[in-house]
């Protein structure tokens, strides 16, 4: 898989409270691959992911999407960078004011600057994509967990990134609405999507990822495609395989 | 009870004033829920400078009676060279009391609102100001709208203070009305129900709007 690189993060570092939660990370991601990060909780997968789209500002270290690099300090330039990279939280964070259709169509209308009508259309194009066409009218509270996400995935698609990063999306779900939400990440990936995807689910990354990070400790300990890091070939386990059997026992 | 009296006298003569606290709670009402926003976002999420000055504003006006203040607008900014007419001086003695007790509604409202939706805003794309405008304010004032109400409503009822500083209201026109004729019981019982009317009227208003706002996840919704 040699793609052309679409993003590429160098020697970020970030400390929060004195406490170093992210040293030295290096990774790139490739244009329509997804690339999986998994790891112990605490190891600084949502963090790398909120210094990635800036809602966190690293202490140090380069981003750079699409060959030209990002600067942390203008504030116009970080809000258009913002608006290419969609982020998806494990708690949904949808708007609760708002119905579906809005929650879609808001930041086409405030921050892209559409007219009402063109915002609804293509909001609405997006809820059919993902599957929620028929809710448009329903606010989050009467949707369920699994709409909820696709919701949130269908808010961040209108903004036409150039890269997903999901936060856990499943991991605030009921067991039986995980299935609807992979089908839409699965969906989008086969379509080309970029995604970096943060998770627990480790069949999903089996299946469906190009490359697999393990994560601990604030650094990228382990990097490489699924069926090296997965298979229990050799002697010596990979930390990604014996992170994996601890979850998949905890599940059993 | 003498009817002739409370017809041909004393109801013209409240009506005037009615519409003189009409005049003084509708202004007052609006800047001070404006004065209250700005307020209660510069607590919240303003920087350290900001969010000083907003909370010694609360403090100062919160903490001192509101006849003083009034007193201190209408007679007491003279000593330094401002001259504001009895009307001026109390609709912002009002504006400004009112706009303290909103801060506070205001600001607990905000802090209610979770930040996950201010992030959310933001990898939008979305401005600091434009997260405030878009996402939270509209969710702060649907939780703020109880509180804002009952101050709106101690609002009508502090507008009688007004006439202390000169401007004649609805309680000044049935202060005088009384004095001369020595009617305080037909007098007083009416004006009583001048002001019960007022804040019916406004109880009901403000249960059509929250209703009208009422979002499904929001209370009883």
């Amino acid at each position: 898989m040699a793609g052309e690189e679409l993003l590429r993060v160098e020697g970020l570092n970030k400390t929060i409270g004195g406490t170093s939660i992210l040293s030295d990370v290096t990774m790139s991601v490739q244009k329509g691959d997804l690339k999986v990060l998994i790891g112990p909780s605490g190891g600084g997968k949502s963090t790398l992911l909120q210094c990635i789209n800036l809602l966190l500002f690293p202490d140090t270290g380069r981003i750079i999407l699409g060959g030209k690099e990002v600067s942390f300090r203008r504030k116009r330039e970080v809000l258009a960078y913002r608006q290419q990279i969609g982020m998806i939280f494990q708690e949904f964070n949808l708007f609760d004011h708002l119905n579906a259709l809005q929650n879609v169509s808001i930041a086409l209308r405030k921050v892209k600057r559409m007219s009402s009508r063109q915002a609804a259309e293509r909001a609405e194009r997006e809820l059919k994509r993902v599957g929620i066409g028929e809710q448009k009218h329903l606010y989050p509270a009467e949707l369920s967990g699994g709409q909820k996400q696709r919701l949130s995935i269908a808010r961040a698609l209108a903004m036409d990134p150039a890269i997903l990063l999901l936060d856990e999306p499943t991991s605030a779900l009921d067991p039986e609405l995980i299935g609807e939400v992979l089908a839409v990440i699965r969906d989008l990936s086969q379509k080309g999507m970029t995604m970096l995807m943060a998770t627990h689910q480790m069949g999903f990354a089996r299946t469906l990822a190009q490359e697999i990070m393990f994560m601990e400790q604030g650094q990228i300990v382990e990097q490489g495609g699924p069926r090296e890091l997965l298979s229990c070939s050799d002697d010596q386990q990979s930390r990604t395989l014996s992170f994996c059997s601890k979850i998949n026992e905890l599940y059993a | 009870m003498d009817s002739s009296f409370i017809w041909s006298e004393l109801v013209p003569a409240l009506n005037d004033g009615l519409l003189v606290s009409l005049l003084l709670i509708i202004p007052s009402a609006c800047l001070g829920l404006l004065l209250g926003i700005l307020a209660g976002f510069s607590r919240t999420f303003g920087p350290p400078w900001l969010s000083r000055i907003a909370s010694a504003y609360a403090t100062v006006f919160r903490g001192t009676p509101l006849l003083v203040q009034l007193f201190m607008l209408y007679f007491g900014l003279p000593n330094v060279g401002v001259y504001l007419t009895p009307y001026v001086a109390a609709v912002a003695g009002f504006s400004l009391c009112s706009g303290a007790y909103h801060s506070e509604y205001i600001r607990g409202a905000l802090l209610s609102i979770k930040s996950g939706q201010i992030r959310a805003a933001e990898s939008l794309g979305f401005s600091r100001v434009k997260t405030m405008v878009h996402i939270v304010l509209p969710q702060a004032m649907r939780r703020a709208l109880p509180g804002v109400g009952n101050e709106l409503i101690y609002l009508i009822k502090y507008s009688s203070l007004a006439y202390i500083i000169t401007c004649i209201e609805l309680t000044g026109e049935a202060k005088i009305l009384a004095a001369q004729t020595f009617r305080y019981t037909e007098v007083f019982l009416i004006v009583g129900c001048y002001y019960l009317i007022l804040v019916s009227l406004a109880s009901v208003g403000l249960r059509k709007l929250e209703d009208m706002l009422r979002v499904p996840g929001y209370g009883k919704g």
